[in-house]
């Protein structure tokens, strides 16, 4: 495969729950060996396009190619083969609440792998090494802080050196410490392990200091894509409200509702 | 007419809950013989399920089997055969008591704690997380804790039977009097290897119902608060209905 060709293609996608479409021809390209990002408002889909491109998920329409395979046509073993060359950091972590900090990291080791023990030693160690946790590797997930619960879940994702790695909102109720720390290491693993990166977020000034690209989608279509600088010189009206982070705009401040005046005069209950 | 066709949705959803409960349950068989190959998850989850229960049960078996020692012997007494004591108590424990008791304070000690477990490793995301690792949550989680349930379960009710016949003993013979020599021999005399063929082949079988349900209700509760506290409460309800469901078809059965 040549270095430029996209690792992940998504074409003409169309994705719908209980008869609402969420995506509605979209086109997605991530380039190798780069951060791309995918934001977007609450509610348009973002965590949906990491579940279709992990298979956790089957479009109604379209098509997701990663590394070559057609996701959406992928089953059991052959989708399995697929995830072992991805990694996913989870919004809270996702860690196994009763195994310890180094046994979860080590666990994709164990499942899939015949490893001497003392190699799983150090491979582990070196993965907490990367993240800053291998003091914490005795430590049980719930003695963990957010932010180093999500460090751990980190190094679990790298363990079995993945060539794509997936954040899903990475920054969530993060401290500006621990903020920093993640978007140090999302840059600098994505270097020195030459991964590619995908992270999902809606944190536009985070976000826009460590990615390459960024894909901004609304109404389930890709309002607009491009590096970081670009996005914010663009003209349009709801790349404006999203990056200004406006009240009101093309996704309005009010939920659909029957008229105000109306609603205030009848004496029915709210439907 | 509403009342008829409310009626008959329920009657569809209660149908297909059992299909899904029936699938559930062969996707399970299916994958035991790969996770019996990982004995060390298998026997954790029997540590889980069983030696935790160990104390409730055994408490329980013995209040249970001093109830019966004061029942059995007030009425026995009005016939004058209060040395048959030993052998009403044995059988009555061995066939019924045990395997229902314990049945029932497994769903709600072992079987809630699955539910709960499993239900919190779905909304924490812990599911899709193992998923996501390229390893088969069901084989890797479910399965294990599944089996786990069904190997205590009998452990369990053998231990209540045990502790049951030694309160049994406490009020009939050490409190009430009744001579020790035939309360142990009218036992042995009258207990045969049927009754306890029946009272373990129950136990097993409940703890089939208990282990099912319990995985099903957690593995696919809601990933919400509520969603996984009406999975565990579903648990409790519904194992126990289904174990007094099935006692009385394997008694009669028995019989």
């Amino acid at each position: 495969m040549n270095s430029t060709a996209p690792i992940v293609e998504i074409r003409n996608l169309r994705y719908a729950v209980r008869g609402r479409a969420i995506f509605d021809g979209l086109d997605v390209d991530i380039v190798p060996g780069k951060i791309t990002a995918i934001m977007g408002p609450s509610g348009t889909g973002k965590t949906t396009l990491l579940r279709l491109i992990t298979g956790q998920a089957v479009a109604a329409s379209g098509t997701v190619i990663v590394a070559g395979e057609d996701v959406g046509h992928l089953r059991g073993e052959a989708l399995y083969r697929l995830r072992r060359r991805m990694g996913m950091l989870f919004q809270n972590g996702a860690l196994l609440t009763d195994l310890s900090v180094f046994e979860n990291v080590a666990f994709p080791l164990r499942e899939h792998t015949n490893l001497p023990e003392r190699l799983i030693r150090q491979l582990v160690l070196i993965k907490l090494q990367a993240v800053g946790l291998r003091g914490a590797a005795g430590l049980m997930p719930a003695e963990l802080s957010g932010g180093m619960a999500r460090r751990v879940a980190l190094a679990r994702a790298i363990v079995m050196d993945p060539d794509i790695l997936i954040y899903d909102e990475p920054f969530v109720g993060l401290d500006p410490i621990s903020l920093g720390v993640i978007l140090r290491l999302i840059r600098r693993l994505n270097d020195a392990l030459g991964l590619t990166s995908i992270v999902v977020s809606h944190d536009v000034h985070e976000i826009t200091t460590v990615a390459d690209s960024v894909y901004l989608l609304s109404s389930g279509k890709v309002a607009a894509r491009g590096a970081p600088q670009d996005l914010e010189a663009n003209p349009s009206e709801i790349v404006r409200q999203f990056i200004g982070g406006l009240a009101d705009g093309p996704v309005p401040f009010h939920f659909p509702a029957p008229d105000y005046f109306d609603e205030l005069l009848s004496r029915s209950a709210p439907r | 007419m509403t009342l008829l066709k409310e009626l008959w949705r329920s009657l569809i959803d209660a149908l297909e809950g059992l299909g899904a409960v029936a699938r559930f349950f062969v996707e399970l068989v299916m994958d035991t013989p790969k996770a019996l190959l990982r004995f060390d998850l298998i026997a954790r989850q029997v540590f889980n399920s069983g030696a935790l229960s160990l104390v409730i049960i055994m408490l329980s078996g013995l209040f249970v089997g001093m109830v019966l020692g004061l029942q059995g012997y007030q009425l026995l007494r009005r016939f004058g055969s209060e040395e048959a004591l030993g052998e009403a108590a044995a059988i009555g424990l061995l066939r019924e008591l045990s395997p229902v008791i314990t049945a029932l304070l497994f769903a709600g000690r072992a079987g809630t704690a699955l539910a709960s477990e499993l239900g919190l490793m779905r909304a924490t995301d812990q599911l899709s997380a193992m998923e996501m690792m390229a390893v088969d949550p069901v084989q890797r989680v479910v399965v294990p804790r599944f089996l786990g349930g069904v190997i205590a379960m009998p452990l369990l009710s053998a231990i209540f039977s045990l502790i049951g016949l030694y309160g049994a003993q406490l009020v009939g013979v050490q409190l009430m009097g009744v001579d020790s020599g035939s309360f142990w021999s009218q036992m042995q005399a009258s207990v045969e290897l049927r009754d306890i063929n029946e009272g373990l082949t129950k136990a097993s079988i409940f703890g089939v119902a208990c282990s099912l349900i319990a995985v099903h209700q957690g593995y696919h509760a809601e990933p919400t608060a509520e969603g996984v506290g009406l999975a565990t409460t579903r648990t409790v309800v519904t194992s126990a209905v289904v174990v007094l469901f099935l006692d009385y078809l394997l008694t009669s059965w028995f019989l």
